[in-house]
């Protein structure tokens, strides 16, 4: 059963940038892309246990605060070394001016 | 390129990248991975950088990748010589192997006390080996003594500090990290190390260390003595050049490369701890670094370059260090600059921009828990790599994007 869960209001996050989020022992990156697109992707980079909500959002790429590895952070695709596994996304929709993600 | 294949000296950070990155850019012919450890290719130092109790080594690529990406690595291999007139490599065990372009990734060794070597007693941190030698004596109830405020010496003394064991670290300098980190920030670090039971004693001069079956003696420079348990030699590293001098390559402060990554043979290029380039953001002026993402990165130029790219290493200076919960990250070279903005993001995370005397951006330093301070780091890198000369009442106010000065 997937559920749709509230993150934040959509103000919450600025445009091209990133926040975290935990739910159920899990956390989350939550994104806000340039053209106001909000996706959402694990929290942690593939390749150390790093945090990506400290990292930098650049256009559709999110990269990871201590090794620069690259993420697209609405497919979840790596792009190259150090990273070559891809991040897992989730579906998200804003509704009522707060975002919801679906997870399980 | 004909088919005597490429050929890569040292399976550290650099070389795995560089072996890797030629095949990524689609090179057909023999690619040689030559390390001189028994062990699949790691992160190094272990232990110092990682930092989870149960983890003290890391791989860099698991073995089977080298299969998949037809990539021979030869462990437990050492070059012996470099032939660059008939482009051939001799390795230990008596084989010769042919090269069309040679990459020499060789690294870096720890620098020696002088007169003193290693024992069970007193070790320096590079390899898996001396990693694990080192963890035992953290695992014990003695006093471990570390020689050197660098961040080998204080990584190390953190991780003693987590495992529980009593730390003693000297520091020769008035300060721990005079090489490249303000004052400001390093004694923030040194405050903290001392709140978590480090005993950390700077400008002491040692004389004499004197290592025996009970323990190791320091001798101090007023004639004062201490014995401890264990003793780390974290006193800086200096690059393996040995190969490259003896093939006559041109050494300066470690194998002097142009901005392309060559050596002053232009069959052989060099990348990592190993090599002095110069550096474009800054006026060209030669330096060497010891940093992972350097490494990295020089991997993929070289082998780009390799390949017949003509590709630039230009990338800003920019490098890590884990302490405890806090990171501290620095970007850029501050020598030359004449001011210092401070930008406070949280009452334990700060960063400092050094500017110079036109206020064009040198280079920026953090300290703060996790990845706090890394955001507006790898911003002000991408400001110094602009040239940009920032607003300063922007650079001070934490509310102020550092996306907007882009």
């Amino acid at each position: 059963m997937s559920t749709w869960i509230d993150v934040c209001d959509k103000d919450e996050i600025d445009e091209e940038d990133v926040i975290r989020f935990d739910h159920d022992g899990k956390s989350y990156a939550i994104y806000r892309s340039p053209e106001d697109s909000f996706h959402a992707t694990d929290g942690h980079c593939t390749h150390e246990n790093v945090h990506l909500a400290d990292g930098l959002v650049m256009d559709d790429i999110i990269e990871c605060p201590k090794h620069n590895g690259r993420f697209n952070y609405k497919t979840g695709q790596a792009k190259g070394a150090p990273v070559c596994v891809n991040l897992k996304t989730y579906a998200v929709k804003v509704d009522g001016g707060r975002v919801f993600i679906q997870v399980g | 390129m004909g088919d005597k294949g490429m050929v890569i000296v040292g399976a550290g950070e650099a070389g795995v990248r560089a072996a890797f990155a030629l095949r990524e850019r689609g090179y057909q012919g023999t690619v040689t991975l030559i390390g001189d450890e028994p062990h699949l290719p790691y992160e190094r130092p272990p232990l110092s950088k990682g930092g989870e109790e149960a983890e003290t080594v890391r791989a860099i690529v698991a073995n089977e990748r080298f299969a998949e990406a037809g990539i021979t690595f030869l462990r437990g291999h050492r070059a012996i010589s470099v032939d660059p007139a008939r482009h051939a490599l001799l390795l230990e065990a008596g084989e010769t192997l042919s090269y069309e372009r040679l990459l020499l990734a060789t690294g870096a060794a720890p620098r020696p006390f002088p007169g003193i070597g290693t024992s069970d007693r007193i070790h320096v941190l590079r390899t898996v080996e001396d990693a694990s030698a080192i963890r035992r004596h953290m695992r014990g109830d003695g006093r471990l003594a570390i020689l050197g405020g660098g961040f080998i010496g204080l990584e190390l003394a953190a991780m003693g500090r987590k495992l529980g064991t009593a730390v003693t670290l000297f520091e020769a300098q008035p300060r721990v990290l005079m090489r490249g980190v303000p004052e400001k920030l390093a004694l923030a670090l040194q405050a903290r190390h001392a709140a978590e039971g480090v005993e950390l004693l700077c400008g002491v001069g040692i004389e004499t260390i004197a290592d025996g079956e009970s323990g190791v003696t320091i001798g101090f420079a007023d004639g004062r003595q201490i014995k401890v348990d264990a003793l780390v030699v974290g006193i800086g590293a200096q690059p393996n050049t040995r190969l490259a001098a003896e093939a006559g390559l041109a050494i300066d402060n470690g194998i002097a490369v142009d901005r392309h990554l060559a050596t002053s043979d232009r069959h052989i290029f060099a990348a990592g701890d190993c090599c002095s380039f110069p550096v474009t953001a800054y006026g060209g002026r030669r330096v060497r670094l010891e940093s992972w993402r350097n490494a990295q990165e020089q991997g993929s130029v070289a082998a780009a370059n390799m390949l017949g790219e003509a590709a630039s290493f230009d990338a800003v200076p920019w490098f890590w260090s884990d302490q405890y919960d806090l990171t501290l990250q620095v970007a850029g070279l501050s020598d030359g600059a004449t001011s210092t903005i401070g930008r406070t993001l949280s009452p334990e995370a700060e960063i400092l921009f050094h500017l110079d005397a036109d206020g064009r951006l040198l280079a920026a330093s953090g300290l703060g828990p996790g990845g706090a301070v890394a955001r507006d780091i790898r911003l002000a890198e991408m400001l110094i790599a602009r040239g940009t000369r920032p607003d300063r009442a922007a650079l001070a106010d934490p509310s102020v994007k550092l996306k907007s000065l882009l």
